[in-house]
């Protein structure tokens, strides 16, 4: 009966996912669901594979020579590592926002409109600069930048750079937002615009969240998960991560114990 | 006792600590590294200013000797045109039939009979054995010429040029003396070296030949070895998978750049000339076979660029959905692009200046017409450089020069042209 009111809210759902590089295992029998209206937060130490398993969920893994995915993990009920899967549709759909903010050496404008241009979203230039007001607005970034839509992206404070990379993520409006420690190299308000920017995107998107940060986790996340070397060790609501974790680990974690 | 620590301040760090720093000790070993840093400052400066002296002792040289080779001296004839124009007309010589008639006249004998009417009995010596052509060029551009007496401007001898150009040389000198008195004689700055082509007379040769020939082998070797070694290093770098055959082609890649250049003519020989029968001395040739030599330079060079993109742009892009194709050439290549066009500018350099696989390849056979097509017999500069250094007439020693200089010229307009161009790459973000 629990189980049919979280199916109906289901974005993604991993299953017995393990990930390996050559013969190290990174990832162990990992099972997972994405909520669609709520921000999910990954949090454990160091080289837990936080970060691995969230490239999983759009297959960037790919990329890394060597790296081997077994498990199920579907985006509204269809296996994304199904041979019949589209990766670069499928990336269109889960974009993914990286721990460094990483904008293309380009303008403003042409970060945001990227995405729309190679997926063909806008039909004339009008639509596109529509696109990119929009996704700027939504980012939280347009009015700072209004004017000087031509000018480089990497000309931008870090700050800036992040939330372009969300405007530029958010532009081909996907269904899920991966972000990879996304405040790790900001300062303090540049992190406290990004944390509002989240808490004001979500329901939009789901969006999964990695963090070192537990305090960001407590603050913006509405599920967490607790990785320890390679395994999930926990998952539930925040709340009650935070306040009564079911796992001596994760006790020892929240508490400051190692990390 | 803080004195003592301060000499031996190895064996009582306590007190070296409290007063070490104003020591005496502390002040010598501060004074002996500015004196390490000025040296190695001034062995630096001294290493740039030695390397900037050779360069322009080098060009120098070239300069001097070079300069000469722009200029011709020249002997005004008096030509009297009718004596051999057997009932021609002006129209005759311009329009159809023109290239005939004139092929009928004798302007050899014309040249050296008009020189004994002008200058005397050793007159016909003064000229350059290319005279005729003067009165050649001089018929073509006026036909009516060839109804009167005209005053005509005809290269001078070897020895007269050297000796209005200063050579030492008596007899010359006696007969330039004569020539002035008569004013008969001038020296000045003339385009025949720009525009005519190799000659066995050193008054009428001209680099046009070798530089129209340098041209059609580089843009072969631009038009092949660019591209074909930038997507190699694109393919090897993005696509490739890594193994045992790939390792064994970069390392092969590798060797190719290092193998002496007239092993690659060797190569152009037998593979171009002797099994697909390809014709000799053709720039087509040359270019494949320097394309072959440039390749590898390219190849390393674009790999180096492209492994320096930034991995967060790959990333970036890939999330954003693009196709691996897409994130090549939409953010990597033009990414690498300077340091592309650099490997492409080192190779092409390279390329240029190089002749001992063109001489493999029978380019350094005697051309006195430029080529007109991509199969037509060439030389190279550098090769007719080469040949003219080995020529005994005194005439060429400037000739020599003056082709370095071009040479000298031609690649500096070249590398010019790709710093341009990779700064604005640059540029463009």
């Amino acid at each position: 009966m629990q189980e049919t009111a979280i199916t109906a809210s289901l974005k993604m759902t991993a299953r017995d996912v393990n990930v390996f590089y050559g013969e190290k295992q990174a990832i162990k029998n990992v099972s997972i669901d994405v909520d669609k209206d709520n921000v999910t937060a990954f949090i454990g130490p160091s080289g837990c594979g936080k970060s691995t398993f969230l490239r999983t969920l759009n297959r960037m893994n790919d990329t890394v020579a060597g790296c081997r995915v077994a498990g199920a993990i579907e985006l509204d009920g269809e296996d994304i590592y199904a041979s019949g899967m589209d990766v670069v549709l499928l990336r269109a759909r889960v974009g993914m926002v990286f721990q460094k903010p990483n904008p293309f050496p380009k303008s403003i404008y042409e970060n945001v409109a990227y995405g729309p241009r190679i997926h063909g979203l806008a039909e004339n230039k009008s639509a596109m600069d529509h696109i990119v007001e929009k996704s700027l607005q939504r980012a939280g970034l347009w009015n700072e930048v209004k004017d000087r839509l031509h000018e480089s992206g990497t000309a931008l404070s870090g700050g800036q750079q992040q939330r372009l990379c969300i405007a530029r993520a958010i532009a081909v409006d996907p269904e899920v937002i991966l972000m990879d420690e996304p405040c790790s190299a900001l300062d303090p308000i540049a992190t406290a615009k990004i944390e509002e920017l989240i808490t004001e995107l979500r329901g939009r998107f789901a969006i999964v969240i990695v963090t070192h940060n537990m305090q960001q986790a407590a603050r913006i996340s509405q599920r967490t998960a607790f990785f320890h070397l390679g395994e999930l060790i926990e998952y539930g609501g925040t709340a009650d991560i935070f306040t009564n974790p079911r796992e001596p680990r994760t006790q020892d974690y929240i508490t400051g114990r190692y990390g | 006792m803080s004195n003592i620590a301060a000499t031996h301040g190895v064996e009582a760090p306590v007190t070296t600590e409290i007063n070490g720093w104003k020591s005496d000790m502390m002040r010598r070993r501060v004074a002996r590294r500015y004196a390490a840093e000025r040296r190695f400052r001034f062995l630096g400066f001294f290493a740039v200013a030695l390397s900037g002296g050779f360069l322009a002792v080098l060009l120098g040289t070239m300069l001097y000797q070079g300069i000469g080779g722009f200029t011709q001296t020249e002997i005004r004839l008096t030509v009297d045109f009718p004596s051999i124009a057997a009932g021609l007309t002006p129209e005759a010589l311009s329009g159809k039939g023109a290239e005939d008639a004139m092929a009928a006249l004798d302007l050899e004998s014309l040249a050296s009979a008009s020189a004994t009417a002008t200058l005397g009995e050793d007159g016909p010596s003064l000229l350059s054995d290319g005279a005729w052509l003067s009165l050649r060029t001089a018929l073509q551009d006026d036909p009516s010429l060839i109804t009167r007496k005209a005053e005509v401007w005809v290269p001078a001898s070897v020895d007269i040029d050297q000796a209005a150009k200063g050579a030492d040389e008596p007899e010359a000198d006696r007969q330039l003396a004569a020539l002035k008195a008569k004013d008969r004689v001038q020296t000045g700055i003339s385009m025949t070296f720009l525009s005519a082509s190799d000659s066995t007379d050193p008054t009428v040769v001209g680099i046009w030949g070798a530089f129209k020939g340098t041209l059609l082998t580089m843009a072969i070797t631009a038009l092949l070895a660019f591209p074909i070694g930038m997507l190699s290093a694109v393919y090897l770098e993005e696509y490739a998978p890594r193994n045992r055959w790939t390792d064994l082609i970069e390392v092969s890649i590798n060797n190719l750049a290092a193998v002496p250049s007239i092993i690659f003519g060797l190569l152009g020989l037998a593979v171009f000339l002797n099994f697909f029968n390809m014709p000799r001395s053709a720039p087509i040739v040359g270019g494949l076979t320097l394309a072959l030599m440039t390749m590898p330079v390219i190849v390393i060079a674009s790999r180096n660029a492209i492994k320096a993109v930034p991995p967060s742009i790959r990333d970036a892009a890939l999330a954003m959905g693009a196709s691996p194709v897409q994130v090549v050439f939409h953010h990597v290549l033009p990414l690498a692009m300077p340091g592309v066009l650099t490997g492409a500018i080192i190779g092409m350099a390279r390329a240029l200046g190089e002749t001992a696989p063109l001489i493999m390849i029978g380019m350094r056979a005697f051309i006195s017409s430029p080529p007109t097509s991509f199969t037509e017999p060439a030389t190279v500069l550098p090769v007719q450089i080469f040949l003219w250094s080995d020529e005994v007439s005194r005439g060429f020693v400037e000739k020599t020069s003056a082709a370095i200089i071009v040479l000298l010229a031609f690649l500096m307009t070249m590398n010019a042209t790709a710093i341009y161009l990779r700064n604005h790459f640059e540029r463009r973000w």
